[in-house]
């Protein structure tokens, strides 16, 4: 993959290290603009508060400031300070009043500003959001969604506290769906609809792809949840993917067509609950899979996927199952050691060439 | 204060409701009957009634691990508690909560949320709503003493308080988190100071006396109903029984134990109606009468109740 433009701006604004052209989601003909992941997750927001007047958003610095990634910034401006809520440093408190507010009929946004503090709202979301419904024998409901910027890339790490990718913690617990798109044209799609959604939907934003473009409906449109999408078709291996190694995957495949490898891309857009029918039938299909998370790998998505494609697909496996997976570490900070920390597309590249030759 | 004989009995039938109520559970507990614990509200009875009676049905209260007697004080029907205490599809859960997360949302609850401290930021959540919306409803939590030193409490009271929040924190001092005393606990001993931090009003009231308790969270709600912002409101009484029933209580003196039952807050009651001639004996004998009866009833209603369709264990995960 190309080398990382150095941030010149502020956090979140990298030149991506991908063409847009990689992944392209909007057929020929139908309206479209191209924008990056951060403004589709903006203007998904925009859209949803212009239509329905119960959402509103909360979160640490969101205002003027427009949150530490700038996700807000304009919002502020076109809805003010009650539906644009700046709060006090209390991650815990921002998750419990937004189950109240959904409690009341309301449709919170809370934003965390990044995964990695949201061990500090961990019981409002997995004790409370996630078991309301149930506890109260369906009683009530949670609307209400969490976005949590996650994750890193290569070179953009900010060290072991600010660049992790928890999506496991959110999805090992029932009650709670747990998203996190890979492109602008998933990421407006897939918000819209968590927003919609009767309940407590965790949104994790892969923050390197934040500056990622693509092209993206002008007309309203929802993705649905609870499923996982074919990035791209193909009939030799199947490559279980999510957030930015979906887009590795993708250059992964680009790459070995040209050695005549045909490779499926399943991205796992919804991590919880999991599609399992989706992947198995990708696997029982090409009879060789690569599954490839950036969560370190130990307990990990990835580690899932693969358990997933023995239930589903164990006697169409002609390789074993490959797994890739961030470095069982905090991640480290200074370039020397941060590298090969994530999986990156020469990995893919690998391990696919792996399942092949077995 | 101006409070109607009717309200006045209604607050004695509704406290005598609560000591019932958790007299069965525990008879049924020591049977063996309930899985899990019941933790008694018996000696607080004033406090959940006090507060609940100064509120309207469309206010809400939010719950704790301890709360039969707030669900209770706010109209629960008893028949739909016991059957939930009993793992009865017929409970007000369905059997998916028990004891601890009884809940009934007819009667305006935001849930019990039984992990210390919890139902504030979601208490506070819903009155950011009202807010919004421009209801003039009240959102009610409740926690122990104990859980004036969660990260929840002092969160919650900050974030209600810069936004002037329809809430009125109801702090129930029964003196013990589990075993550990509240002196120990806490540096001060007038928990109602810690309003000062947060820049709102903070009560201290005896939490036996279910007028005052009624009066002072009259006032907070009010308060709270003009849009002036939160107040946490302080009940001093004590916890009767263990942390949960049968408990072995090795950490204090059945005398501490005796020398508090001596205030406790329904004989005291009953006495001030019949002093002030608010009822007759004959009368509030037919209180205690209906009552006894009314949970004899909740206790056979909740035995013969079926629990949950195995084939509903997948029900109510996700809406």
């Amino acid at each position: 993959m190309a080398t990382v433009e150095k941030d010149a701006v502020s956090l979140g604004v990298t030149k991506p290290t991908m063409s847009p052209d990689l992944i392209v989601q909007v057929p020929p003909g139908v309206p479209a603009k191209e924008m990056s992941y951060q403004e589709a997750i903006r203007e998904a927001l925009r859209e949803e508060m212009m239509r329905d007047p119960s959402v509103f958003l909360l979160g640490e610095d969101i205002g003027k400031h427009g949150g530490a990634f700038g996700v807000t910034r304009t919002l502020y401006d076109q809805f003010g300070p009650e539906r644009v809520r700046n709060t006090p440093i209390s991650e815990n408190t921002i998750a419990g009043a937004a189950i109240g507010a959904a409690l009341v009929g309301m449709r919170p946004v809370a934003e965390i500003m990044f995964v990695d503090f949201s061990g500090l709202a961990i019981d409002q979301i997995a004790n409370q959001a996630a078991k309301l419904r149930f506890m109260t024998g369906g009683q009530c409901k949670v609307p209400m969604v969490v976005r949590m910027p996650q994750g890193g890339g290569a070179g953009k790490s900010t060290a072991a506290q600010h660049s992790q990718s928890l999506e496991v913690w959110y999805a090992h617990i029932p009650g709670l769906k747990v998203v996190f798109p890979s492109t602008p044209y998933d990421a407006k799609g897939l918000l819209k609809a968590a927003i919609r959604d009767d309940n407590p939907v965790v949104f994790l934003e892969q923050k390197f792809l934040y500056s990622f473009r693509g092209l993206v409906p002008e007309e309203d449109y929802v993705l649905p949840l609870g499923k996982c999408d074919i990035k791209r078709q193909g009939s030799d291996v199947t490559v279980v993917a999510s957030g930015y190694m979906v887009w590795h995957a993708i250059a992964a495949a680009k790459q070995l067509e040209q050695e005549g490898i045909s490779v499926e891309v399943v991205d796992v857009y919804t991590i919880s609950p999991l599609d399992e029918e989706t992947i198995g039938r990708s696997v029982r299909k090409t009879g060789r899979a690569v599954v490839v998370a950036e969560a370190v790998r130990s307990y990990g998505p990835a580690s899932e996927w693969a358990m997933v494609i023995i239930e589903q697909a164990f006697d169409y496996l002609k390789a074993p199952i490959v797994r890739l997976a961030g470095r069982f570490s905090p991640v480290p900070f200074a370039d020397s050691i941060e590298k090969g920390f994530w999986p990156d597309t020469e990995d893919v590249v690998q391990a696919i060439h792996k399942v092949m030759a077995y | 204060m101006e409070i109607s004989r009717e309200m006045i009995l209604e607050m004695y039938r509704r406290m005598v409701r609560i000591r019932e109520f958790e007299l069965a559970a525990i008879d049924l507990f020591k049977r063996g009957m309930v899985k899990g614990a019941i933790h008694a509200y018996i000696g607080q009875e004033a406090s959940a009634v006090g507060v609940c009676m100064a509120l309207r049905k469309d206010d809400l209260i939010a719950g704790t691990h301890r709360s039969h007697g707030h669900n209770i004080a706010k109209g629960a029907d008893t028949k739909k508690m016991m059957a939930e205490i009993l793992g009865k599809e017929t409970g007000y859960c369905k059997g998916r909560g028990g004891s601890m997360h009884i809940a009934a949302f007819e009667t305006g609850s935001l849930g019990a949320l039984a992990v210390v401290g919890a139902g504030i930021p979601i208490a506070v959540g819903a009155a950011l709503a009202f807010k919004l919306r421009g209801e003039d409803r009240v959102a009610v939590p409740f926690t122990g003493d104990a859980g004036c030193n969660t990260g929840n409490w002092h969160e919650g009271l900050n974030m209600a308080s810069i936004w002037d929040l329809p809430v009125v924190f109801v702090l129930e001092n029964n003196q013990y988190g589990v075993s550990t005393r509240i002196t120990y606990s806490c540096k001060i001993r007038d928990l109602s100071l810690r309003a000062q931090s947060y820049g709102i009003p903070g009560v201290r009231v005896d939490g036996f006396d279910v007028l005052a308790v009624y009066q002072a969270a009259k006032e907070a709600v009010e308060r709270a109903r003009r849009g002036e912002g939160p107040t946490l409101l302080v009940t001093e009484s004590y916890r009767f029984e263990g942390h949960y029933a049968g408990e072995p209580e090795v950490y204090r003196d059945r005398a501490e134990v005796q020398e508090w039952r001596k205030k406790d807050p329904i004989p005291r009651f009953r006495s001030y109606l019949l002093e002030k001639g608010v009822a007759s004996e004959t009368e509030v004998a037919a209180i205690e009468a209906e009552v006894k009866q009314e949970i004899a009833d909740a206790v056979r209603f909740a035995q013969e109740s079926p629990q949950p369709d195995p084939a509903t264990a997948m029900d109510y995960i996700y809406a």
